[in-house]
């Protein structure tokens, strides 16, 4: 019963987003105000069937009907209940349901927060809003149904992958669906911008938050993927240039872009019509990166639910979507109207070469990842694309991001000269200099480079903060109130700049990190970086749906005990599947990792790491994050702000 | 400065910057490039010279042996695509999917003495998955006809080349 309930709010949500993707949109053209009306109530009705719809599949899943294929094959009576939970999304089908739900939720949102846009443009944002929410409800509904019944139902369920199985998993998909389908939404004012045939300063205001709020959550998304492949696959490593990993960075490196770029539609009335690219690219690549991987067309390591008979209905929709809006960009870009003028060396001009170069990474590793693919097809060759690549060409595009934006913020808007810039960095460039010294002595010549980068993004952003507080030049007291007195956008550029500086620093410094693999029997010792690990023993231990086997080892570091830690290999009953669980020490400024490998002769097999600075790699991803908030926090960006007080204003 | 001038510069830096992207492709290419082999290939397909590529096919069952290799803990094992078998060497711990007679991909190099020498050795994360690149081998050494079902058992192809046609 719950299932039809949760399948009948999923055929009336698309029943919504069908009225919701022609109505407005037609009103709009039309200039029909009632019309457009409709497109709030549609959006919010589309939102809330779609909520019940995802709830119903919750409480099956948290119920154990296994009568519902999706829950048969992904779910176990004896699962925990928080993954009966995060289950929902752990499927393929639930996670095209939660999609659809995220992007449902998104409308929603413009619905209850866009009273004050102007009305047409409101009504084509939400029946753009809607298109798109059409085509993949009407895939959930069709193709991959989530609350299909199976006959006869099984006694238990086939039980979830256990790498699954783990907390940071569990909120991972929702953090980074949110950041994908965040997307949507500067997309939707793209397209809704390219039907008036109209952008100005107001459209760039109501675009920026939008964009730092789904980048802050696709960064958080990106960051907690790689931290969970760190500590959950125990490969040790944390980011592997796999298809999946590219289809996140993807939308990342142009979303990156169009944070950039949209400030300059705001404040100059710039760079309108490559924001408008940037905004439909932005949406294109987290399109296919959801989907692309989830097809099967691009195989991966990560990928977990594959079903290439999806493939062409996901592709058509793809096809669809993005080259309609290109489509549309190449018709009506040209009346958008043209742009503030500005200097090569500028604010604007190196907010550009921020967003050519982010281009060109952009464009190197989508090449590096589809490239297998197209050898395949085309030449008939088995190629692999791996790290070296990914390495070798984005490293050098990346030298120079890192270099203009620690200068970018000293530059003025319109006309700035570099010199004066670059000597107030000068205490900056000198302390860059000795950390890439230092560091050449005990690292490769690269990650030496990248050491002195990361010093200088860091210092840079904070030599930011010091020439607006006027720190040494006035009064400490003075200085103070000057730091109390930003806003706090300002902050959210320097935390922004800052963390990026921090996760380059962890990668960086990671590239030192030791590794060995030992046989020990219990009592015996080895040694790791300067730690000593002694393995104590070796003992059995029970879970609710597995059976672990567990080393103790102690840690000491010069004859001081440092930490007791204790790797598992758990053997999952109903997956037939083992998994290793890394245990992981930090301080934040190393982590000891340790892993537990097979047995034999009555010894265990150990790979002990030391990843010097590896904690940082995630802490400037959460530092970054931190900083978007900030800057939408910020007074001046909050929603509609001056519209509203103009509104106010011109009432009184 | 002109609209002209500004929209030429901005040109100029477009092409320096996905011209260089380019170069950088085009360079990476020529020397990263990891080439896929199936083991009866290995003698006419395989890059020498200590160059990296990827090695595929099915672990022979009754192959796995766990060794010390230069006096760290690792296994040494036979890949094979029924056609031909190479010995694989590897330090550290197996993936745990490892298993006999399941398919495997492994990235190293070729040693003078024909032994390949694994630093990586991947399985996936889902026990039922065959690399797309491994089930190629398999179809193409005549081991595995997709129409008649699942890849055959360890045991059948082991080492036994089945007839064509068959």
């Amino acid at each position: 019963m719950i299932a039809e309930l949760g399948h009948f709010g999923l055929a009336l949500a698309v029943a919504f987003a069908i009225a919701q993707g022609i109505l407005p949109l037609w009103g709009a053209h039309r200039g029909q105000a009632r019309l457009m009306q409709t497109a709030p109530a549609l959006a919010l009705g589309q939102m809330i069937a779609l909520g019940v719809s995802f709830l119903c599949l919750v409480l099956a899943s948290v119920a154990d009907d296994f009568s519902v294929l999706n829950i048969a094959e992904n779910s176990h009576s004896l699962k925990p209940l928080l993954y009966k939970i995060t289950g929902a999304w752990g499927s393929h089908e639930g996670s095209i349901l939660f999609w659809c739900l995220i992007l449902a939720i998104c409308g929603g949102l413009v619905a209850l927060f866009g009273g004050p846009l102007p009305a047409s443009l409101r009504a084509r944002v939400i029946g753009v809003l809607g298109l798109t929410a059409c085509g993949f409800e009407m895939f959930a509904l069709l193709e991959s149904n989530p609350f299909a019944r199976i006959w006869p139902p099984p006694l238990d369920g086939r039980d979830m992958n256990p790498l699954l199985q783990d907390p940071g998993l569990a909120f991972h998909p929702p953090i980074l669906y949110f950041g994908y389908v965040g997307m949507a939404v500067p997309f939707a004012f793209a397209v809704a911008a390219l039907l008036e045939g109209r952008i100005d300063a107001a459209w760039g205001r109501w675009v920026r938050p939008w964009t730092l709020a789904a980048w802050s959550a696709l960064t958080g998304g990106i960051a907690l993927g790689s931290w969970w492949a760190y500590y959950e696959l125990g490969w040790g490593g944390f980011w592997f240039w796999d298809p999946v990993e590219n289809a996140s960075l993807l939308p990342w490196l142009v979303a990156t872009a169009l944070l950039h770029s949209a400030i300059v539609v705001e404040k100059r009335e710039a760079l309108k019509t490559w924001t408008v690219l940037l905004a439909i690219g932005a949406f294109a690549f987290s399109l296919s990166g959801t989907f692309l991987v989830r097809s099967g067309i691009l195989n991966s390591v990560h990928s977990f639910a594959n079903d290439p008979a999806r493939g062409v209905f996901i592709l058509g929709l793809l096809a669809l979507v993005i080259g309609g809006s290109l489509l549309l960009y190449a018709i009506r870009a040209p009346k958008l109207g043209a742009s503030g003028l500005f200097a090569p060396v500028s604010r604007e001009g190196g907010i550009v070469l921020n967003n050519i170069l982010l281009c060109s990474i952009a464009a190197v590793v989508v090449t590096g990842t589809l490239y297998p693919l197209l050898a395949d097809l085309l030449l008939g060759q088995k190629i692999s694309v791996g790290p070296p690549f990914f390495e070798a060409t984005v490293l050098p595009l990346a030298c120079p991001v890192f270099f203009a934006m620690a200068v970018g913020p000293f530059l003025s808007w319109k006309r700035a000269h570099l010199g004066p810039a670059l000597i107030k960095l000068w205490w900056v460039a000198i302390v860059a200099l000795v950390v890439g010294l230092v560091a050449s002595m005990g690292m490769h010549a690269v990650p030496a480079i990248a050491m002195g980068g990361a010093a200088w993004m860091m210092l840079g952003a904070l030599a930011d903060l010091v020439e607006r507080v006027r720190l040494f030049r006035v009064s400490l007291g003075n200085s103070v109130s000057r730091l109390l007195g930003l806003p706090l956008s300002s902050f959210g550029a320097m935390l922004g700049h800052f963390g990026l500086g921090m996760s380059v620093a962890g990668i960086a410094y990671m590239s030192l990190a030791a590794q060995t693999v030992v046989l020990l029997h219990p009592g015996e010792h080895a040694q790791v970086a300067g730690y000593d690990v002694k393995l104590v023993e070796l003992h059995d231990a029970k879970g609710s749906n597995y059976n672990a086997r567990v080393a103790t080892l102690d840690i000491t570091l010069d004859g001081r005990p440092v930490v007791t830690l204790s790797p598992e290999r758990r053997a999952f009953t109903t997956q037939a599947m083992t998994t290793t669980e890394a245990k992981i020490h930090t301080n934040l400024l190393r982590d000891l990792y340790m892993v537990l490998g097979e047995e034999r002769d009555g010894g265990a097999v150990l790979r002990l790491h030391h990843n010097p600075l590896a904690p940082w790699i995630w802490l400037g991803a959460l530092v970054m994050a931190l900083g978007a908030g900030c800057s939408l926090a910020d007074r001046r960006l909050r929603i509609a702000a001056p519209t509203r007080a103009a509104a106010k204003a011109a009432r009184a | 400065m002109t609209r002209k001038r500004r929209r030429l510069i901005v040109l100029l830096t477009c092409g320096l910057g996905l011209g260089t992207a380019a170069a950088l492709t085009l360079s990476a290419f020529s020397d990263t490039l990891e080439l896929f082999v199936p083991p009866s290939k290995i003698a006419t397909d395989a890059p020498r010279g200590g160059r990296n590529f990827r090695l595929g096919g099915l672990v022979e069952a009754g192959s796995v042996e766990r060794v010390s290799v230069a006096g760290q803990p690792g296994a040494r094992f036979r890949v094979s695509d029924g056609a031909m078998a190479v010995s694989v060497e590897y330090v550290g711990i197996l993936p745990d999917l490892f298993r006999e007679g399941q398919g495997v991909v492994t990235l190293g190099s070729l040693r003078p003495d024909g032994v390949f020498r694994a630093q990586e050795v991947l399985a996936k994360h889902d026990e039922n998955y065959m690399s797309k690149d491994v089930a190629d081998a398999l179809k193409a050494t005549g081991q595995w006809r997709p129409e008649k079902g699942a890849p055959p058992a360890a045991a059948l192809w082991n080492s036994k080349p089945q007839k064509a046609g068959s």
